[in-house]
């Protein structure tokens, strides 16, 4: 098992298992897990999913989560 | 004073939209104008085709209503424009304390989530989606209640937010929204107001996180001190009457909210921009940051020149337009959304633009802004970025700006 770190933004805030103002959470996840077996675990639906980023660098969905990682996942965002 | 913006009102009448970056406030100062008033039973638009118009209004209306970033409910509409502040701060490219990091521990509190949620339960007078002009589909501005739900300011929007919070070290929501008020008070724009309070805390005169002295700090600007005068000249300024030299400017203007050691294109904008440091110029964070019209690694320099210069023409041929520049956003991602905003031009002016000429138009409007620096003094050495960048590694990802000068200069080889 490795022990990982997630947080949810914007619109999918409500997919986070201590509601939607929880912010940041401690997570178990299997060895191997990628990020799309982590939206499956929480219940996000992948097309809902824009952007992924771990310990500040942006990931795509085969990514194998790591012991100690941060993960931050969005939806579509912007502004200026 | 160069801080000094164009202010206008929104449309409950509030002065708080802004022309802000540029000084623009101090050129109308220079030639006496205090203020101009638009009587409401003007003479209207002519128009050359107002069937093309229409068709090309409800184009562009059904791209920004089905564009997950501008429809409603959507990111913008729902949270605002600080609902960047969170992604920066993932990808470490927010800048913290006056540029000495890219990620803010306390992001969060100030994000444009806590905003939604601080609106909602504050009630009151607070809201989100406020349209800060008539008509507007997209609506991504707010209105910040004060803890007892009566009125504070509009709006709480991503820039001022970072610049007078994430930028300082303060992480307090009220006395954000209190200094925003007293920028749309004195008519100063907020980046500005941010990265020149940035480098008076540098300079020593008041501690990073000292939220009442940086009020007070601003409120010296209103009050026509000589501190006041040295704050309200802005970063620049400030940085050499105080003797700093990380000063966050190009072409003595203040760097917005975007790190270019960590977002390596916007760093490209800010430097050969003919405004200096402007994000807005070419908004390359879309692809960098947001994976809006396509993606690009905001790390790697590779490319990035290009990059910034496609999205300066465009963007010069939009702002020309008169259209809000969030429209993009939908348009990068929408060609029957582009089509109608083109239409829309050509219903207007009975030109015939197509697609192809975007790019031309953008790179004739960027070479007529260029030789306007040139008469007025401005050399490639103006299109600088800070020395501190090229020598201090920014964290998390511990870079400095790579991109050379040469490659810089290259931006106007065209």
């Amino acid at each position: 098992m490795a022990q990982i770190k997630v947080n949810l933004f914007a619109n999918l805030r409500r997919f986070n298992p201590g509601g939607p103002e929880a912010g940041e959470f401690p997570l178990e996840v299997e060895e191997g897990s990628t990020l799309s077996d982590l939206f499956r675990e929480l219940g996000v639906p992948k097309e809902e999913v824009k952007i992924v980023f771990v310990n500040n660098l942006r990931r795509q969905k085969d990514y194998v989560l790591q012991e100690g990682d941060r993960v931050g996942i969005f939806p579509p965002v912007a502004g200026g | 004073m160069a801080m000094a913006g164009i202010c206008y009102n929104d449309p409950e009448y509030r002065a708080s939209r802004y022309s802000g970056r540029g000084g623009l406030g101090a050129t109308m100062g220079s030639k006496g104008v205090k203020a101009i008033v638009i009587e409401r039973d003007g003479p209207g638009v002519e128009m050359a085709d107002s069937d093309l118009f229409k068709i090309g209004q409800r184009k562009l209306a059904e791209a920004l209503r089905n564009h997950d970033v501008t429809k409603p409910g959507g990111a913008l509409n729902s949270f605002g424009t600080a609902v960047l502040i969170n992604i920066l701060n993932q990808a470490g490219g927010l800048p913290f304390r006056n540029f000495r990091s890219g990620v803010f521990d306390e992001a969060e509190a100030i994000a444009g989530e806590t905003i939604a949620d601080e609106v909602k339960k504050r009630g009151g007078e607070g809201m989100m989606g406020h349209s800060c002009s008539p008509g507007c589909v997209i609506r991504c501005s707010n209105v910040w209640p004060r803890k007892d739900g009566t009125e504070h300011v509009s709006c709480i929007e991503y820039e001022s937010d970072w610049s007078l919070g994430a930028n300082l070290d303060i992480d307090d929501l009220d006395a954000i929204a209190e200094m925003i008020y007293i920028c749309n008070d004195l008519g100063l724009d907020t980046i500005e107001a941010g990265v020149t309070l940035g480098v008076a805390m540098e300079g020593g005169l008041a501690e990073f996180g000292d939220s009442e002295k940086a009020i007070d700090l601003l409120r010296e600007v209103g009050r026509g001190t000589p501190l006041g005068r040295i704050i309200g000249n802005g970063a620049g300024l400030t940085g050499k009457a105080l003797g700093v030299t990380r000063v966050p400017v190009v072409k003595n203007q203040g760097m917005p909210a975007y790190e270019p050691r960590s977002v390596k294109g916007i760093g490209v904008t800010y430097i050969t921009s003919t405004m200096g440091a402007d994000h807005t110029a070419g908004y390359t964070i879309a692809p960098e940051i947001l994976s809006v019209g396509g993606e690009s690694d905001p790390l790697d320099p590779q490319g990035k020149v290009e990059l910034s210069r496609d999205f300066q023409a465009t963007t010069a041929f939009v702002d020309s337009s008169g259209y809000c520049l969030f429209i993009t956003f939908a348009l990068l991602d929408s060609e029957s959304g582009f089509e109608g905003m083109l239409e829309t031009v050509n219903g207007v002016l009975g030109t015939s633009y197509t697609g192809d000429d975007v790019l031309d138009i953008g790179k004739k409007i960027l070479k007529m802004e260029r030789k306007f620096n040139e008469a007025a003094g401005l050399t490639r050495a103006d299109d600088r970025i800070p020395e501190f960048m090229r020598r201090e590694k920014l964290p998390p990802h511990d870079r400095v700006f790579e991109i050379t000068d040469d490659e810089l200069d290259q931006l106007w080889d065209f």
